[in-house]
């Protein structure tokens, strides 16, 4: 009851999701999650990457390299790491979004009726 | 106007911006209590959020301790910045897609099962109270020392302030009074960064001005780095080079993981992705988050290294009675202390704790150079000066002369930091209480209106039991803050994360995760810390991992228990493996919704 009462409260908003779950077919959903798990899987290699790799195991490695007046391992742990991690969470973002139109699974209102015609055509 | 009156006038200007914000913003729903309405832009819920993550412990914390360890301390820069790239990732957007109120919302449903969500309760106030509990101290201190209040007095005004905005406004309330906070305590974080970048490198960029050269008397480049230049200081003094870490490698691995999956699994941050209109936007809006945190966490290590070159170079063979003011006014508050071991008048500070006990006790008198004496005996070490980590940051303006109204910025900081984290913290604990527990579980039949009126209820009782926290500090607070981080690792990060990646992990698996993760990391830290405290050192820990970083190993064990167990028990039902396949798929969030 109170499900139906919020979905007609706001008028712009997305149909509830059990009527999309229809018109997504399964092949899109599993091509989309696949898609999705191999950004994911390189996104966090690169996060793995600058904090636990160049900022601890190599920090001591990357410190006889000298860049800005810093040592390059110190660097990488007090202010690089970082720099890197928002761009991280942009990359994907913006990158993902690609993906979801491409499968028809994006959250945009107005893409998502088109999308789905051009999947079921 | 005198440093004191504009200190009155910030703060009290700065509270009145935030209730005027409360009484604007009031909650009129469950919904906009509990995830403000769910239409907040990303670039404000991301602001918010940062004021919501960065408490006290960040403002006036973290730069002393880097200060104090230097490489160090970068397990918090990594494992506070690192977790938010795991929650815009792998959490935030599957969270906001579920589409519910509340964490244990998603592991009740999720997991098919009641027990599931209490446990998550469970977690949840436990995490969440040991971490409010330490934003008293926060407030604590900057009332006391800048405010010349007592610290109650100080405490019961930030809980009254509070109250207004978390028990009217709700999620709602908070929102835009964090927004509002976040700009004031960035402001009061760059501004004597900036300054104190310029005096010492002529960079008015901190981050910069931290790899730059050191300006000499006259003002020109003196060839020395800071970093250098404070690495060569400290090893005269006996203590470590700044740039180089004396834990051991997988110690520092272990802590900033734990630090970092607790990040990503603390209930305060995981509820902001629910007030977002849609999924996309909660991955935005944990990237602008980051950028938000960033500017300070960014910041923080250059303060630490300018402070720490600065307080050397004003105490190291002063003169007790040539000491700047600051000294005095911070001998005051107990968190500076000197003792003249070799009867000089002049202060010699190097390695080694001071004192011993390593805590000042204070005598009533006064000694020949005006400085207040001790009852501690001297300790062996040559050192004479004890100063506390917390003051780094609220005495950098001081310590660097800068003017009164930056001063009285800072103390406007802190307090904004302070209160915007216990707020966020009494929200998640007051929904939890009024949503998780009363509706879900004990009184499912109760209305809208009851249960809006039962979740002010929870949090009026939360922001007193605070309070309390507050004025009486048990012992054990200050110490278990940190660990609040391993806790949420252990416990709750590992189900949401196996909840949304795998189907086949089901509630008999998540529930004895979750309890051996708990239990595991809570044994651990308890037997270290109070139980066998002179045990504490890296000869008895479990593969050389201290209790801060034990999270790390309780979030494996967490993991694998929940797939052994998952893989020996049935799989959840259909309509429970449908859910899952349907919040992998962002089309369709619609609003968060109840049942």
């Amino acid at each position: 009851m109170s499900e139906q009462h919020y979905h007609h409260q706001g008028e712009n908003l997305p149909p509830p999701s059990h009527h999309d779950q229809q018109v997504i077919t399964d092949a899109a959903a599993k091509g989309y999650w696949r898609a999705n798990l191999r950004l994911l899987a390189q996104l966090l290699t690169v996060w793995f990457a600058v904090s636990f790799g160049f900022g601890i195991l190599l920090a001591d490695w990357l410190d006889q390299f000298s860049f800005f007046g810093f040592k390059l391992g110190f660097w990488f742990a007090q202010q690089g790491a970082i720099y890197v991690f928002v761009a991280l969470i942009f990359i994907y973002a913006r990158r993902i979004v690609v993906i979801e139109r491409r499968f028809g699974v994006d959250d945009d209102d107005r893409d998502v009726d088109a999308a789905n015609d051009q999947g079921a055509s | 106007m005198t440093t004191q009156m504009l200190t009155y006038l910030f703060v009290g200007l700065s509270f009145a911006l935030y209730i005027g914000i409360a009484v604007w913003s009031r909650a009129g729903s469950t919904k906009d209590f509990y995830v403000a309405g769910g239409g907040v832009h990303p670039v404000v819920n991301g602001m918010a959020t940062a004021a919501d993550w960065m408490s006290a412990a960040s403002f006036i914390s973290m730069a002393g301790i880097i200060s104090f360890v230097g490489f160090d301390g970068s397990v918090y820069l990594l494992g506070w910045t690192g977790g938010y790239v795991l929650l815009a990732l792998l959490l935030a957007p599957y969270l906001r897609k579920f589409g519910r109120f509340t964490v244990p919302d998603f592991i009740g449903e999720r997991y098919y099962s009641k027990t599931a969500r209490i446990v998550a309760v469970v977690c949840l106030i436990f995490v969440s109270f040991t971490y409010v509990a330490g934003q008293m101290r926060g407030v604590g201190i900057v009332f006391s020392r800048f405010l010349e209040v007592e610290v109650n007095t100080g405490v019961v005004i930030g809980m009254a302030i509070v109250f207004m905005y978390a028990v009217l406004g709700g999620m709602k309330g908070i929102t835009y009074t964090q927004v509002a906070q976040y700009c004031v305590l960035i402001f009061a974080y760059m501004v004597p960064a900036i300054f104190i970048s310029l005096m010492i490198t002529g960079n008015p960029i901190p981050q910069l001005g931290f790899g730059a050269e050191v300006l000499d008397a006259k003002g020109l480049g003196s060839g020395v780095s800071v970093l250098e230049k404070l690495d060569g200081v400290l090893m005269d003094l006996g203590f470590g080079a700044y740039t180089q870490g004396s834990k051991s490698t997988i110690d520092m691995f272990a802590i900033t993981a734990a630090l970092m999956f607790g990040t990503a699994g603390l209930p305060h941050v995981l509820v902001r992705f629910f007030t977002v209109p849609k999924v996309s936007d909660a991955r935005l809006s944990a990237g602008y988050a980051l950028v938000f945190i960033a500017i300070l966490y960014t910041t923080a290590p250059a303060v630490a290294a300018f402070a720490r070159l600065n307080l050397v170079d004003t105490v190291q063979d002063t003169a007790y009675a040539d000491a700047p003011a600051w000294f005095g006014n911070w001998e005051k508050t107990g968190l500076i202390a000197w003792q003249d071991k070799n009867n000089d008048g002049v202060m010699q500070y190097s390695a080694g704790a001071a004192l011993s006990p390593t805590k000042p006790i204070f005598t009533d008198q006064k000694g020949i150079h005006g400085e207040r004496l001790l009852k501690n005996e001297p300790s062996a070490s040559a050192n004479e000066v004890y100063i506390d980590r917390d003051i780094m940051v609220l005495a950098n303006p001081e310590i660097a002369n800068l003017p009164g109204w930056v001063i009285a910025l800072v103390a406007a900081g802190g307090v904004a930091a302070a209160l915007s984290t216990a707020a966020g913290l009494l929200l998640v604990i007051s929904s939890s209480i009024s949503h998780d527990l009363l509706k879900q579980t004990l009184m499912p039949n109760i209305s809208d209106k009851q249960e809006l009126l039962f979740a002010r209820i929870a949090a009026a009782v939360a922001v007193c039991v605070a309070g309390l926290f507050g004025i009486y500090p048990p012992a054990f607070v200050a110490q278990v803050v940190a660990f609040a981080f391993g806790l949420a690792a252990a416990s709750l990060f590992p189900a949401i994360l196996l909840g949304i990646f795998s189907k086949r992990v089901n509630k008999e698996g998540a529930i004895t995760g979750m309890l051996v993760g708990l239990i595991f990391t809570f044994s651990y830290i308890a037997y270290f810390k109070f139980y066998a405290p002179e045990l504490n050192n890296s000869v008895n820990w479990l593969l050389g991992i201290s209790p801060e970083g034990i999270g790390f190993l309780g979030m494996l064990m967490n993991i694998a228990a929940a797939l052994v167990v998952s893989m020996m028990t049935a799989p959840p039902p259909t309509d429970v493996q449908d859910l899952v396949d349907d919040i992998r798929i962002p089309t369709g969030a619609g609003v968060a919704h109840e049942h």
